[in-house]
C-alpha cells in the first residue's frame, strides 16, 4: 500500500486576471520507504505538489493521501494533527526557531506532541548526534552555519518518527561538499528508519541520489523514472 | 574538541513557550525598550498623579476642615439650613462626655455663631460673631496659627479677658480697627432682646480664605453666652479625627452615643463632606479631570504596544507559517503571543511601580511647593506644601489600569493569528 497517493490532483493559482495552472491533473503512488525526488525547472509546480503532499495547501480537484488520511475529508486542525504526527519537513532556508538553541529546535516537535521533557531532552540530543552535531547542541540557528542548520532542520523533521519527510530544496542553499553530507545523512536516515523522503530539487546530485525521479513540466508529470 | 554531555535535566518550572517568548522579546531589544520604557513612563506618571491628587484632596480637606468646619459637627436638627439663634445644643456637657469616650477622637470644641452689626469708630458693617473656646479651639482649628497681629483668644477662666475680640483681616481693614481698638456688637439674643457689647481687638487673622476673613470674628464662648443670653447652650460642637479614614467609623460612632441620651434624637451629626459640599464638588471636577487624563495616557500607551505587536507579526509571518507547518497549532501561537505581551508589560509595569514609587516617595517627604498658587487653592486653605500620598491603591491602580488595557490591545494581534494558513504565512514577503 503506498504511503502516498495524489490522485488527479489540479491546482490553480489566480494572479490578477491570469489564471496559472500550477498542477494539471496529476497522479502519483509513492511506496512506504522511497527516496523520491520530484525534480523540473522553475515554474514547473514542484514545490506546488510538495505543498499538496504536505497538507500544506489543497488542491482545486482530486484527492491526496498520506499514510491513508484522504486532504480532501479533513478540516485544517486534522490537517495540522497529521502534519505534526506524520509528516516531517525540511525546507530551502533551514527554517529554524531563531530564539531556540540547536537541541531546543529538535526538542519542539516534540513538545508539540506532547512528549514528556526528559525523554524530549534525551531523543533530541540522540539525534543531533546521529546528524554530527554533538558539540552545537546549545547553538542559536544564527551561530550555525547553513550546513548546519540544515542538519538541525533534518534533525527535527525526523525525531518525530513521521512517515514521510518532505524536502523543498534542501542543498539549493549549501555548497556541494556540504549538500553531498547532508544527502548522505538523509540516505542513510532512509535505510536505518525506513523513512520515506520525498524531494523537491533541481539539484543533479539529489537526483542522483535519489532511487525515484518524477520530472514535472508546466505541471503534469513529464516523466517518472524508478533506478 | 568534545564537550561534555549535558545533562537532559532542564528546568521543570518554566515552560518552552514562556522560554520562546522571553527570547523573542529580546529580539529587537530596541523596539522593546522603547515600549517598555512606554510603559513604564505610564505607569510613573498615573503612580505620581495619583497620589499628588489623593495628597492634595487630603491637603485640601484638612486645611478646610481646620480653618472653619472640623471633621465633623453635631448641630441641632435644622440649624445647618437655617442658621437659627434658637436652635441649639442645650446640653454641650452631656456630648462632650459621650464624645470623650471615643476612640479616633483627636480633639473636639463646642461654637455658637450668630449675625451681628459691627461698628468702629468709624464703619459698620454686618459680620458673623463666632463663640469659641479658646483652650479647646486651637486644638481643632488653625485659627491660632492664623493669628497675624496681636495675640489669640485668651484662656478667659485663668486670665480674664472676657471682653476681647479676634477678628479677620479683611474685616479689620473695612473697619479701620487695630490691635486695642474697641467695637461695638449689636445684634439679638435668643431670648429675643437686645444683645449689644463693647468688646477690644486683641488679634488679626489672616485665613486666605476672602471670605472667612471678611465676615467672622471670634469672641470667648463664655462672652458670647452672655451677650447673646445663650444659658450653656452652644450651636456647634466641632469634631477632628485622627485620620480622614476615620471620619465615617467615628460618624457611625457618635449617632450610636447620641441614640442612648435624651436630647440626641434632636440633633444631627455631620461630616466634612456634607459641611463643605463646594469641596467635595471640586474634588470631583479635578478627579473627572485627572481621569480623562489617564485615558488619554493609557491610549497613547496602548498604541505603542498594538505597533509593536503589529510590527512583530508583521516581521515573523513566515516564521509563524513555519511553526504552523510543523504542527503548532494557531491556539498555541496566540497563547506565546499573548506571553510576549505579558512579560514586556509586566517588565514595564514593574520598573513603572519601583521608579514612580520612589519619586512618589521623595516628594511625600519633602512635599511640593504650592505658595505660589492660584487663588482657587488658596480658598481652601492649600497655601503651603503639598504632600503626595502613596498608598495601595494610588501605587497600584494606574500600573494594573495599564496592564489590563495593554493585554486587551496585544489580543487584536495576537488573534489576527487565528486566520492565518501556513502557506499564506510561508510566502509572506
Amino acid at each position: 500500500m503506498p504511503i502516498v497517493e495524489v490522485n488527479g490532483v489540479d491546482k490553480v493559482y489566480q494572479q490578477g486576471d491570469i489564471e496559472i495552472h500550477a498542477l494539471k491533473d496529476i497522479h502519483l503512488s509513492i511506496a512506504p520507504g522511497s527516496f523520491a525526488a520530484i525534480a523540473g525547472p522553475s515554474g514547473s509546480g514542484k514545490t506546488t505538489l510538495l505543498n499538496m503532499i504536505g497538507g500544506l495547501d489543497l488542491p482545486d480537484h482530486g484527492d491526496v493521501i498520506v499514510d491513508g488520511c484522504h486532504f480532501s475529508e479533513m478540516n485544517q486542525s486534522q490537517l495540522a494533527e497529521l502534519r505534526l504526527n506524520r509528516i516531517g519537513f525540511v525546507f530551502q532556508s533551514y527554517n529554524l526557531i531563531p530564539v531556540l538553541s540547536a537541541v531546543e529546535n529538535v526538542e519542539y516537535v516534540m513538545l508539540l506532541q506532547g512528549v514528556e521533557k526528559v525523554e524530549r531532552r534525551e531523543r533530541a540530543m540522540a539525534m543531533l548526534d546521529e546528524v554530527g552535531l554533538s558539540e552545537k547542541y546549545h547553538n542559536r540557528p544564527s551561530e550555525l552555519s547553513g550546513g548546519q542548520q540544515q542538519r538541525v532542520a533534518v534533525a527535527r523533521a525526523i525525531v518525530s518518527n513521521p512517515a514521510i519527510v518532505l524536502a523543498d530544496e534542501p542543498t539549493a542553499n549549501l555548497d556541494s561538499k556540504t549538500g553531498e553530507g547532508l544527502l548522505k545523512i538523509m540516505a542513510a536516515m532512509n535505510e536505518k528508519r525506513n523513512v520515506t523522503f520525498i524531494f523537491s530539487t533541481h539539484d543533479k546530485m539529489v537526483m542522483d541520489y535519489a532511487h525515484r525521479l518524477v520530472l514535472l513540466r508546466d505541471g503534469m508529470i513529464a516523466d517518472d523514472e524508478f533506478k | 574538541m568534545i564537550t561534555p554531555k549535558i545533562s537532559p535535566k532542564i528546568s521543570p518550572k518554566i515552560s518552552m513557550d514562556m522560554k520562546m517568548a522571553w527570547r523573542n522579546v529580546w529580539r529587537n531589544p530596541r523596539r522593546t525598550w522603547l515600549t517598555i520604557s512606554a510603559i513604564c513612563f505610564a505607569c510613573m506618571v498615573l503612580i505620581f498623579m495619583l497620589s499628588f491628587q489623593f495628597g492634595s484632596y487630603e491637603t485640601m480637606i484638612n486645611s478646610s476642615v481646620k480653618i472653619n468646619t472640623g471633621h465633623l459637627q453635631i448641630q441641632a436638627k435644622g440649624y445647618f439650613d437655617k442658621k437659627s439663634m434658637r436652635r441649639v445644643i442645650e446640653n454641650p456637657d452631656q456630648i462632650k462626655e459621650v464624645i470623650s469616650g471615643i476612640d479616633h477622637v483627636e480633639a473636639f470644641t463646642v461654637r455658637a455663631n450668630t449675625f451681628s452689626l459691627v461698628s468702629s469708630k468709624y464703619r459698620t458693617y454686618g459680620a458673623m460673631v463666632v463663640g469659641i473656646d479658646p483652650v479647646h479651639e486651637a486644638a481643632v482649628s488653625t485659627l491660632k496659627q492664623l493669628t497675624r497681629v496681636g495675640e489669640f483668644l485668651p484662656n478667659t477662666q485663668e486670665y480674664g479677658g472676657a471682653d476681647m475680640v479676634l477678628i479677620g483681616s479683611l474685616l479689620a481693614r473695612n473697619l479701620k480697627v487695630g490691635v486695642g481698638d474697641e467695637l461695638t456688637i449689636l445684634g439679638q439674643g435668643k431670648d429675643g432682646s437686645v444683645a449689644a457689647a463693647i468688646l477690644t481687638v486683641c488679634g488679626i487673622y489672616e485665613s486666605g480664605i476672602d471670605e472667612f476673613d471678611r465676615n467672622t470674628l471670634h469672641i470667648p464662648i463664655k462672652t458670647f453666652q452672655s451677650i447673646y443670653s445663650m444659658g450653656d447652650a452652644v450651636h456647634e460642637i466641632i469634631i477632628n479625627v485622627i485620620s480622614l479614614r476615620d471620619v465615617s467609623m467615628v460618624k457611625a460612632q457618635i449617632i450610636n452615643s447620641l441614640k442612648n441620651i435624651p436630647q440626641g434624637e434632636a440633633l444631627v451629626v455631620m461630616d466634612w463632606d456634607e459641611l463643605v459640599p463646594g469641596l467635595t464638588q471640586a474634588i470631583r471636577i479635578d478627579l473627572t479631570m485627572g481621569i480623562i487624563f489617564w485615558f488619554l495616557l493609557v491610549v497613547v500607551v496602548a498604541f505603542s504596544i498594538l505597533n509593536t505587536f503589529l510590527m512583530a507579526i508583521f516581521e515573523r509571518t513566515r516564521e509563524f507559517g513555519v511553526m504552523m507547518a510543523i504542527g503548532t497549532t494557531p491556539k498555541r501561537l496566540v497563547k506565546l503571543l499573548l506571553y510576549e505581551s505579558n512579560f514586556m508589560t509586566i517588565v514595564g509595569v514593574g520598573l513603572g511601580i519601583i521608579i514612580g514609587c520612589g519619586i512618589t516617595m521623595v516628594f511625600q517627604i519633602y512635599g511640593i511647593d504650592m505658595s505660589g498658587s492660584s487663588e482657587i487653592l488658596k480658598q481652601y486653605g492649600m497655601s503651603g506644601r503639598i504632600y503626595p500620598r502613596l498608598s495601595i491603591i494610588t501605587a497600584f491602580a494606574g500600573p494594573v489600569l495599564v496592564w489590563l488595557v495593554t493585554v486587551g490591545v496585544a489580543l487584536y494581534p495576537a488573534m489576527r493569528i487565528k486566520g492565518l494558513r501556513p502557506i499564506e504565512a510561508m510566502t509572506h514577503i
